[in-house]
């Protein structure tokens, strides 16, 4: 995974709560079995209306998105997060996130900062007052800014610590492999297990 | 520490540390049952092979094709061309990393979280993770049960642990007995209507108080399975005599002195007197009416009996732009009663209500009564093997005789990856747990209801309850012998 410290890019006011991960990613594009190529699924059934933000041409080369609360509710799918990344987006504010949203988000290199409904309001604001405006994203410093306008942001500590990082997840774990291995062996014998196969 | 009360919750977890985190780092988890499926394991295994990883517990783990299979010709080679490529991705992963796979034609095949219980191989105290938001549906057992992303999928597999940061626990009681016709599905969608899709965020709920003791294990499921809708990562119920019952004799289930030591554990795990919840909410079950979505979002419910809200209803600004995105998408008009829509299509099935308790409760519905001119209903049991259960009791018999179409298992139009989907502007009735925008099709509107109120609205075309509908002819009914288990 890349490192992420200060990002700055295109700034994106979604004035819409609830976005949820029919909308981030139809379950039509989840017949794929890649993990890239999953621009075109970003908000499919908004793309072809005109109004819809990401449709105007200040807005197209979004980089940074903010939108209302509840984002990312819904499934699992972590095609919600590739279609994302993959549109271009580097990180998306809300002030309150799914919580598997989040950690799919953490683990694909996607800032997901929590700010107030206020602190929403006023980037939609001074974005919606100059389209086509930079906001920077500040790990280090948990900040999202847009012109003079910075507030700040909350971050898992740990997601955060990976991230400007870029560290791998599951080699992590697997530091802890003897840990892991001491912990089976004290399993209880009346715990399943799926092999050999029992049917119904 | 060991005189401090603890919840169900916090017990489980504490019996699954393997490392506990230090310095704000995240414990390490271990994972006793990982659940796969075709759609979010492909890019998952891929990294396992880029990597030179092997699956590090394939014993602990089980796959079963679900979302894109069709309900209709499964003896025929699957006609979308991407749908059978996911799936034969999945045969060949599962054969090249040694993992028990239930294709489709299978008897054990099925929505994974169907076939999970089904096998016995969710029991009380374990934890289960799955690719699939609706693993929230074990913890019904007791089980600490999450949905996972696909890197977690990848970090599952490749060490059968998780790091996870603790949750926050919510007791979610529910006292009073249910009135006919209002059932486990009702209790759900009145808690998320009560708390929102966002009120569970970072948080386990437990459901307790003596309407979820009343329940059956099927009517537990149901409302664990929606927690996620409810924004919870988990929601659990105790383990009693009912989850016992449930368990004991499943293929898997522990025998011998296995079963003493397993049952003797399990007791072990109810929340203690005098433990702390983090959040509490109370739900009135005496009072609660069938509740039924109006909106794109699972919180976005009323009783039957109720209207159509206006967007002036709500003071929330959040929740007043959501309802106007709502009513507009849905094409209602506040003020509308409930029971005045029309619906295109009803749908039986699903994670959420495909088993066999909800079939004969749907059945029991429709049995002797003719089906309102103009509805599609399809019925879709939850696994192959509640298919040949409801065939052995004659409920399919029940449903093709009232006109509705009776399917093979599978996700179905829950979420319309397969060819079971609305049509753009039809509006369906469906058991199923989302009521997003395009969920079921391109366009498709969605209410959200009971098995009971799905059936019942399959006969009088409008969102209906049982208490709508005319008496059947004394000499055609008989059903009643059908809700034993």
């Amino acid at each position: 995974m890349e490192k992420f410290e200060v990002f700055t890019g295109t700034a994106v006011p979604l004035r819409r709560s609830n976005v949820d991960t029919d909308q981030l990613a139809p379950a039509v594009f989840l017949k794929r079995i890649t993990a890239v190529g999953y621009d075109d699924a970003l908000f499919a059934a908004w793309r072809n209306d005109p109004e819809f933000v990401l449709n105007q041409p200040a807005y197209k080369a979004g980089q940074v998105l903010i939108a209302g609360a509840d984002f990312g509710t819904g499934s699992s799918r972590e095609h919600a997060v590739w279609a994302l990344r993959d549109y271009g987006f580097k990180a998306v504010f809300s002030s309150k996130f799914a919580d598997i949203f989040r950690g799919n988000a953490g683990k694909q290199g996607l800032v997901a900062g929590v700010i107030s409904d206020e602190d929403t309001e006023a980037l939609w604001q001074a974005i919606e007052a100059s389209p086509g405006i930079g906001a920077t994203v500040d790990l280090v410093a948990q900040t999202v800014s847009v012109g003079s306008l910075s507030v700040p942001f909350q971050i898992d500590e740990y997601t955060r610590w990976r991230l400007l990082e870029g560290l791998d997840d599951i080699g992590l774990t697997l530091q802890n492999e003897q840990a892991i291995t001491e912990f089976e062996a004290k399993r209880p014998s009346f715990k399943p297990l799926t092999l050999p196969a029992k049917g119904v | 520490m060991s005189n401090k009360p603890l919840t169900l919750a916090e017990k489980v977890w504490n019996d699954h540390v393997v490392v506990k985190g230090e310095n704000n780092a995240p414990d390490l988890i271990y994972i006793d049952l990982h659940l796969v499926h075709e759609v979010t394991s492909p890019q998952a295994f891929d990294g396992l092979r880029l990597a030179g990883r092997p699956v590090r517990r394939p014993d602990l783990t089980i796959a079963t094709e679900d979302h894109n299979t069709p309900t209709l010709n499964i003896d025929k080679p699957i006609a979308d061309a991407t749908s059978r490529a996911q799936i034969e991705a999945l045969r060949k992963n599962a054969a090249e990393f040694g993992i028990r796979l239930h294709s489709l034609g299978d008897k054990d095949q099925g929505i994974v979280h169907v076939v999970g219980p089904q096998l016995g191989l969710t029991q009380p105290g374990m934890t289960v993770v799955c690719g699939d938001s609706h693993t929230s549906t074990h913890g019904a057992f007791g089980s600490l049960a999450m949905g996972i992303g696909t890197s977690e999928v990848e970090h599952v597999l490749a060490t059968q642990t998780l790091s996870l940061k603790p949750f926050k626990t919510m007791a979610i009681n529910v006292e009073g007995a249910l009135r006919p016709g209002v059932t486990a599905k009702d209790i759900i969608l009145a808690v998320i209507a009560k708390i929102g899709t966002g009120g569970g965020q970072g948080y386990v709920l437990e459901y307790r108080g003596s309407a979820i003791r009343a329940l059956s294990m099927e009517g537990r499921m149901t409302i664990c399975n929606m927690s996620i809708e409810a924004g919870a990562r988990a929601g659990m119920v105790a383990p009693d005599e009912t989850t016992f019952a449930f368990v004991k004799g499943r293929p898997h289930a522990p025998t011998g002195a296995d079963w003493d030591a397993a049952v003797e554990y399990w007791k072990t795990l109810p929340t203690d007197e005098g433990a702390v919840f983090d959040a509490e909410v109370n739900i009135d079950a005496n009072t609660l009416d069938p509740f039924v979505t109006w909106g794109t979002n699972p919180a976005q419910g009323v009783s039957l009996l109720d209207v159509v809200p206006s967007p002036e209803d709500f003071t929330d600004p959040n929740e007043r732009q959501a309802a106007e995105s709502a009513l507009k998408y849905m094409d209602l008009k506040p003020g509308t009663k409930m029971k005045d829509i029309a619906v295109n299509t009803v749908f039986v099935g699903s994670c959420t209500n495909g088993r066999i308790e909800d079939l004969r409760a749907a059945a029991s519905i429709v049995q002797g009564r003719k089906k309102a001119d103009g509805i599609t209903m399809l019925v879709v049991p939850g696994s192959a093997k509640v298919r040949l259960q409801a065939e052995a009791e004659g409920l399919d018999k029940i449903f093709t005789e009232f006109g509705a179409e009776w399917r093979f298992a599978g996700c179905s139009m829950c979420l319309g990856m397969n060819p079971d989907q609305l049509a753009p502007g039809e509006r369906s009735a469906s058991t199923s747990n989302r009521n997003f925008e395009g969920r079921q099709g391109k366009g498709s509107r969605t209410h959200l209801v009971s098995p009971v109120v799905a059936a019942a609205t399959a006969v009088r075309g409008t969102l209906s309850s049982p208490a709508d509908l005319e008496p059947v002819h004394p000499l055609t009914t008989g059903i009643a012998t059908l809700g034993e288990n």
